[in-house]
């Protein structure tokens, strides 16, 4: 686990997304390309090929296998980091082949000398295998550090205010006071950094001394990682990490087959094949020298391609992803692995892929800024007051500059008479400005800044430790992954979610299958079956078990006779065959007991397997090269002779196998809307028939479908595929669209053997989930790659859809008839809107293809936005992506994308808010993900409890915030009225500085990460309560006008009593100057205590408590003997009129909002108010909506509480 | 799922339990009443029957305070007169700023003040400065709290600027603020009888113990070319020079009073003060008014009636909100908490009608 650390570092976001995004790319690049190297048939079906498949879950996986087959997919990467992508995807461009039609040009590729670090690396410096994620050495931390920092422009802002108040003629604060603030904040960044980065280094410590053992002089020594050279040739032991990516050499497995982790690279937990080449299988480095190159591209960062070539004794060939193991991964399952060096150090994918993605802007931060604009408008004017009143006092009073007591323009120090400290009018004007800048500087919060960073820190403890959102069944907790947009879950109107794994718990199950016509549904009614076969004395048992049909297994023990006893055989040779699962054996707990792991990709491929091995043919051993099969208890060798692995425009992968008989046969396994175009309809039109017919029963009981079809080779035919198999295979450039051509050759006129039926259950709590988003005001969209029986099939079960809509079903393959239903569907609505039907729209890939990107794209978007529910099927990841930008592009509405694959990962990315699944398929979208949930059904607490706790508290701070500076600052711009606007500060300039510091953040802290306005209880009962959210209700221009008013009359009390109450006394500045800090910090709290909806002691203690500590700080900067203030503040402690203004001004200040704050909450209640009250008198017994049993094992103690 | 196992750590530290099993369990976020956010908590919510007793509570405080306050304020009594016109011979009237800065005219004024009411002593004297921007910050700035305090930093007169050094000395006490000492004196007699006027205690303790040294003499002052105000005896420490420690305590307003001197005796009323003038100061030049004052204190402190009127507004404000609100809650009540308000049941209740 070492290893991870490039990657699953704990950075804010994503450390990888670019691969991610690779990953969802790949489909749409490789779709262009098929239409430029199909066969005409193959273009004619192009339309339906654009979707994906009908078992998106096979898909994806895959769509992965670039790395288990034999085969190379090449593709360019190179638009990779833009995004600008197409999200229609026939936008034919072949530029996805561009690299793969021309070899690697010499100044593009590296040469490495097998086994000759010092050749490899004598005329190129290839960077050595050391690795630094730290950012900082001790030197260049604080340069770095700060230069980090004040990428920040509120940072630049303030370090601007501290060097201007650094010159003379403008320093109106001491140079320590002047640059505290700014220093406080940098300095509390800086810490964290240091820290962070410190434990980097260790890690990059214990990293770079790991020993590995590499050849140096015919023998294998141990090395440290860092010593590694590119070209050395390394040994690495079973369950290692690799230290750097190797070319396989050989492995201690005869066809050169290795095992590898790639867990810490895409998440994956599943074991991926690894091939040596033949032509360096057998040979031992350290017997015989291996000479020979690898010529290979640059580095880069994509994780699932490789290109190369490599000539041994004269003999070239081609390398591709599959060769290679990158740093990171962990050899399983093999007991050694020999490779050479390619890539090392920085140059490794892995660390390439660890640099950071830029990260989101919560909508809130985005509308402050607007604010923010015009608080800086607000002090401009402010200063320009003050320097223009001051402009006009200079000019009326120029003749007496000179005798007035108080500004003494001249100087007669050095003994002849010259002005002092005045530059004339007008920079006299200008400096005042500056000057007023300096003094009115709060204005633009500082402190907001940082405190929203700890707000939301904060927000994420409590988010994190919610033990509503852990998840009991895969022990994982909620992940706060970006720490920028908690209150953005407080806001969202449209969730997007996937379907298998996120609605669906993707566990996948086989649940009746249709053979040659038959159908054989009814295991479910029947116990789980066990099989077992006996070999070399021990027992073997598939690890999971399966429910059988007893009538199938029957018929499928009777041997293969009938010809209904040979379909159901071929019919389960092709599950236990076409596929890419590696049996894993692990021990039991019973000595003659071995379990058999079906370790792949897929959980349907799985799911296959396992169901095969129930009926009698357990896939027993699986090499590159042969399959053994235990057919009903008898072994036999299958030989691969060619794997097509899947794509997703065939949408099918087939493999050639020779069978114990000698017939050589393709099965071909695949989704229904290609596979039937393949099977050749003259025969069996009536199994074609009823295999359709069941199909559709399947899909309509939201099961996964798969069609199985097979066709034996002749000879003539089989060596014509063997040969083009072999030259495409083998071809240097251009390899994927060759066996793409292959493949279509052999995956023809199949015979039809019948499909399978896969059940993905729905997750615990999703219909009730679903209903909550949907009474909250939540559209909830479902995007899915399964087929559109299955999808509204699951809609139905999961309550998305229910009897009562009507549904409106978009799925054509011309973009007229697209046209055509679009406006039918518009007119529809527009006829029935009086009607409260609601209205579900049901769409597929194939017609988004062409309504995205097309004008027909407003159109969706009318009719969308107009339905309550949305099913896109079939869709493709980056259409996916598509329809979120949809929405998100044409409404200020945000959006949460939710799902658990790869394939959504490019929609999580895309919406504000991205939610993972840490489910069963790997970790990709939880790495490209905001926040990770362990089940669809936390997003209900995570949106109406923590994501409207969020947005409220949020919006509370930013205005207070505000609100308590501009407080201030008018306080300070009253006063710089009668100082002959001279910005002389009562208020000490340490105040003024520790004001929005300590005197009051601590509270607006506390209040942003504690306060509640209604408990989780009420939230969850009433999911209609963060309607308030979507409304933007907590935080918007008018609540900011509001608060400017209300600040401006408070700041006037705060200002004018004491001064009224002192006019004409003998009060001195600073003893005035306390006052008013003292008031003004008593007024703001109070305001804040006003507020707060939840009285805890942790509010009591912060908001009391900095009352408190203002006092103490006052006592402090009072007792310091050459401040000008000394001991005032116990002076004016001593007036009566210090106590009276002490109880006036904040009475009198907060009235006004007390009053209209009442006057609201009694008059126009809103929901909130309501709830509150009906919390507080236990009037909750209307129920607005069904309450959730979120967490079954939740506490008592909770439940008795709230 | 080892993979797992980083992200783990938080909540495996306090666990000391062995088992596998509770170390998985370890995961789930301890129960606790903080980190599920539900610590005991007070929700005070506005009703009626609080806000009506809040308004009447600050009511019932305030009127009479501010009736208080009004009452002291009444029973100050002050005297207020304005000399700096009348103080200047009639022939110098056009011509004020040559009057006040010729050393040949006599600054000498006679005044007789009638004292309207009894007053107790001890009667404060102050001077009264009107337009004199104290608070200015070329003033504020030029001054040197360091040399104020201790001898050793005599020199340290870089912030004292334009009066800063004589030549290469430094100037004792240094800055525009000392400079500018108030030097307008005055001599009270009652029938003839001159009154005692105490400089006892007229500066604050804490500045003449520690803020102005009682090893730091007046040097250099005042004998520049240009004259700010009164001279200093330059054999008393700064610590001793109470006139000097009042001025130098910056006004925080630019019109402000600062404390002569106090009158040890009662006053009576209608008895005449006969004040000799020494009318030395000069605000003619920028059009400041001087003041003399001459009044008793109360609790409250001078005569100002402004915060017994801010009580009694604010009091009777309140009661008026009071009275309001009992009106809002008998004509248009409502149950709190009734979830009938709810929006989205008064919506579902419009469209069921």
């Amino acid at each position: 686990m070492a290893s991870s650390r490039p990657l699953l570092m704990a950075s804010p976001r994503i450390p990888s997304s670019h691969d991610f995004q690779s990953i969802s790319t790949l489909n749409d690049l490789l779709k262009p390309a098929s239409t430029d190297f199909n066969n005409p048939f193959e273009s004619s079906v192009n339309s339906e090929s654009i979707v994906h498949s009908s078992s998106r879950r096979t898909g994806t996986s895959y769509q992965r296998r670039a790395s288990a087959s034999n085969s190379v997919r090449e593709m360019n990467f190179g638009d990779l980091g833009s995004r600008s992508v197409s999200y229609g995807s026939n936008r034919v461009e072949s530029e996805g082949f561009g690299t793969s039609q021309k070899e690697i040009n010499d100044e593009d590729a590296r040469l490495i000398y097998i086994n000759d670090p010092a050749k490899t690396n004598a005329k190129y410096e290839f960077s050595n295998n050391s690795i630094r994620t730290s950012k900082y050495s001790v030197i260049s931390f604080l340069p770095r550090n700060l230069f980090e920092q004040f990428h920040r422009v509120a940072y630049i802002y303030f370090l601007l205010i501290a060097i201007l108040n650094q010159l003379p003629q403008l320093a109106v604060f001491g140079r320590g006071a002047s640059i505290l603030p700014l220093a406080f904040v940098l300095f509390v960044s800086a810490i964290k950094d240091a820290y962070e980065d410190l434990r980097r280094h260790r890690s990059d410590r214990v990293e770079n001394n790991r020993l590995a053992s590499v050849l140096v002089n015919g023998r294998f020594q141990m090395k440290k990682w860092k010593h590694i050279q590119v070209g050395e040739i390394i040994k690495v032991p079973s369950d290692q990490s690799l230290p750097c990516d190797i070319v396989l050499l050989s492995t201690s497995d005869q066809t050169g087959v290795a095992y590898v982790q790639t867990i810490n690279i895409d998440g994956e937990s599943n074991l991926k094949t690894r091939y040596a080449k033949q032509e360096t299988l057998l040979k031992n480095p350290e017997k015989e020298k291996i000479s020979g190159f690898i010529k290979c591209e640059k580095p880069n960062r994509n994780i699932y391609g490789f290109l190369a070539n490599m000539e041994i004794d004269g003999k070239k060939m081609p390398l591709g992803p599959t060769n290679v193991i990158l740093r990171g991964c962990e050899l399983k399952n093999t007991e050694w692995a020999i490779g050479v060096v390619v890539y090392a150090g920085r140059e490794t994918k892995a660390m390439l892929n660890s640099s950071g993605a830029p990260s989101k802007r919560s909508r809130l931060e985005t509308q402050m800024n607007r604010e923010i604009i015009l608080l800086s408008l607000f002090l401009v004017v402010l200063c320009t007051i003050v320097s223009t009143l001051f402009g006009i006092w200079l000019a009326r009073h120029k003749d007496e500059l000179n005798t007035l007591p108080y500004y003494r323009k001249k100087t007669f120090a050095g003994g002849k008479e010259e002005d002092y400290n005045y530059y004339g009018l007008a920079p006299e004007i200008f400096f005042t400005f500056l000057m007023s800048v300096i003094v009115f500087q709060i204005m633009i919060p500082i402190s907001l800044y940082i405190s929203m960073e700890l707000v939301r820190v904060g927000q994420s403890y409590f988010m994190v430790r919610d033990d509503d959102m852990y998840d009991e069944a895969s022990h994982s907790r909620f992940q706060c992954r970006a720490l920028n947009i908690n209150e953005d879950l407080g806001q969202i109107k449209y969730v997007f979610s996937d379907k298998t794994g996120t609605l669906t718990e993707n566990k996948m199950e086989f649940k009746c299958a249709s053979i040659y016509g038959a159908d054989y549904s009814s295991g479910a009614a029947c116990e789980k079956v066990g099989y077992t076969v006996q070999v070399d004395g021990q027992v073997l048992r598939p690890k999971m078990k399966v429910k059988v049909d007893p009538g199938l297994e029957r018929l499928a023990k009777s041997g293969k006779g009938t010809h209904e006893g040979k379909c159901i055989h071929d019919f389960f040779v092709a599950l236990a065959a076409c596929n890419t699962i590696v049996p894993i054996l692990t021990d039991s707990n019973d000595p003659t007991v071995r379990l058999i792991d079906y370790q792949g990709e897929s959980p349907d491929e799985q799911a296959l397997v396992y169901a095969a091995a129930a009926y009698g043919f357990m896939l027993l051993e699986r090499t590159s090269g042969h399959i053994d099969i235990d057919v009903l208890g008898e072994r036999l060798r299958f030989d691969v002779l060619g794997l097509h692995e899947f794509d997703s425009d065939r949408k099918r992968m087939s493999v050639v196998l020779r069978c114990p008989d000698n017939i050589v046969k393709v099965f071909v396994k695949g989704a229904d809307t290609t596979m039937f175009s393949l099977i050749n309809k003259s025969l069996n039109l009536d199994v074609i028939h009823a295999t359709e017919a069941h199909i559709q029963k399947y899909s309509s009981h939201g099961l996964r479908t798969l069609v199985i079809g097979m066709r034996e080779l002749n000879g003539p035919e089989f060596e014509q595929w063997q040969s083009s198999y072999e030259a495409s295979s083998t071809a240097l450039m251009g390899r994927a669209a060759k066996l793409h051509q292959v493949a279509s050759s052999v995956e023809k006129n199949l015979t039809i053997l019948g499909a399978s039926g896969i059940e993905d259950k729905l997750q615990q709590g999703v219909p009730e989930a679903i209903e909550s988003l949907r009474i909250a005001g939540i559209k909830v969209w479902v995007l899915t790659g399964d087929k559109q029986e299955t999808a509204i099939s699951i809609g139905y079960s999961s309550k998305l859809l229910t009897g009562e809509m009507t549904q409106i079903i978009i799925n054509s393959s011309r973009k007229e008839s697209c046209r055509r239903r679009l406006q039918e569907a518009l007119d529809m609505l527009r006829n029935c809107t009086r009607s409260s039907r609601p209205v579900a729209l049901i769409t597929d890939g194939t017609s988004l293809v062409y309504i995205l990107d097309s004008e027909l794209e407003e159109e969706l978007f009318l009719l969308a936005s107009e339905c309550a529910v949305v099913m896109c099927c079939r869709v493709a990841p980056l259409q996916k992506a598509g329809i979120v930008a949809l929405i998100k592009n044409r409404t200020d509405d945000m959006t949460l994308a939710i799902g658990d694959g790869a394939n959504d990962v490019s929609m999580i990315q895309v919406a504000d808010v991205g939610v993972g699944i840490s489910g069963q398929e790997g970790r990709q979208a939880v790495m490209a993900s905001d926040f990770a949930v362990g089940q669809f059904r936390f997003l209900v607490p995570l949106l109406f409890v923590h994501g409207h706790w969020n947005y409220q508290r949020m919006g509370y701070l930013i205005l207070y915030n505000f609100y308590r500076n501009s407080v201030f600052v008018l306080l300070m711009f009253w006063y710089t009225l009668f100082t002959d606007y001279t910005l002389t500060t009562a208020i000490t300039e340490w105040s003024s500085m520790l004001y929005s510091v300590i005197y009051t953040s601590f509270p607006t802290i506390a209040v942003g990460i504690l306060d509640k306005d209604l408990s989780r209880r009420t939230l969850l009962r009433y999911p209609q309560l963060y309607r308030p959210g979507q409304r933007e209700d907590c935080y918007n221009p008018k609540l900011f006008w509001i608060t400017m008013v209300d600040t401006l009359w408070q700041s006037l009390v705060v200002y004018f009593i004491p001064l009224a109450a002192y006019w004409k006394t003998t009060i001195d500045g600073s003893s005035l100057g306390d006052l008013w800090t003292l008031v003004v910090v008593c007024l703001v709290n109070l305001h804040l205590a006003m507020d707060v909806v939840r009285w805890n002691w942790i509010m009591h203690v912060v908001i009391w408590g900095s009352i408190f500590a203002t006092i103490i700080c006052l006592i402090i900067i009072d007792a310091i003997p050459f401040l000008p203030g000394y001991w005032a503040v116990f002076h004016i402690a001593g007036t009566a009129s210090f106590w009276l203004c002490l109880l006036a001004v904040p009475i009198a200040g907060i009235i006004p909002r007390f009053v209209v704050k009442i006057l609201s909450q009694f008059l126009c209640p809103d929901d909130i108010q309501i709830a509150r009250e009906a919390e507080k008198f236990g009037h909750l017994i209307g129920r607005g909506g069904s309450e959730i049993e979120m967490n079954r094992s939740s506490n008592p103690l909770r439940r008795q509480m709230s | 799922m080892n993979q797992k196992g980083g992200t783990s750590s938080a909540g495996n530290g306090g666990s000391k339990s062995s088992s596998s099993a509770a170390n998985r369990n370890s995961k789930k976020p301890k129960y606790s009443r903080f980190t599920q956010q539900e610590l005991p908590a007070c929700k005070p919510i506005l009703t009626p029957g609080w806000v009506i007793s809040a308004f009447i509570a600050v009511g019932v405080v305030f009127i009479p305070v501010g009736l208080a306050s009004l009452s002291a304020s009444e029973r100050v009594v002050e005297i207020a007169y304005r000399y700096d016109r009348t103080c200047v011979p009639p022939d110098y009237r056009k011509n004020l700023v040559a009057y006040i800065q010729s050393t040949e005219t006599n600054k000498t004024c006679l005044l007789n003040l009638t004292v309207p009411k009894q007053m107790k002593h001890p009667v404060y004297i102050y001077y009264h400065l009107d337009n004199f921007y104290q608070n200015h910050r070329r003033y504020v700035k030029s001054r040197s709290d360091k040399q104020l305090r201790s001898r050793e930093y005599e020199r340290d007169t870089s912030s004292c600027a334009p009066e800063a050094t004589l030549g290469n000395a430094p100037i004792v006490p240094c800055g525009l603020v000392a400079w500018s000492l108030f030097n307008d004196t005055y001599q009270f007699s009652v029938n003839d009888k001159s009154l005692k006027v105490s400089k006892k205690d007229i500066a604050w303790k804490s500045d003449q113990k520690r803020k102005f040294g009682s090893d730091v003499y007046p040097k250099n002052f005042q004998i520049g070319g240009l004259i700010g105000g009164a001279k200093l005896n330059s054999s008393i420490p700064l610590s001793e020079q109470v006139d000097l420690i009042v001025w130098m305590r910056t006004a925080a307003l630019p019109t402000f009073r600062k404390l002569f001197g106090k009158i040890e005796v009662d006053l009576e009323a209608n008895q005449t003060i006969s004040v000799v003038i020494q009318n030395n100061y000069n605000t003619y030049s920028f059009g400041g008014k001087k003041k003399l004052v001459l009044s008793t204190t109360s609790w409250t402190g001078g005569k100002n009636d402004f915060l017994g009127i801010a009580y009694l507004t604010v009091g009777g404000l309140c009661l008026f909100l009071a009275i309001s609100f009992i009106l809002v809650y008998v004509f248009k009540p409502r149950p709190l908490g009734d979830p009938s308000y709810l929006s989205w049941n008064r919506n579902s209740a419009v469209q069921m009608n």
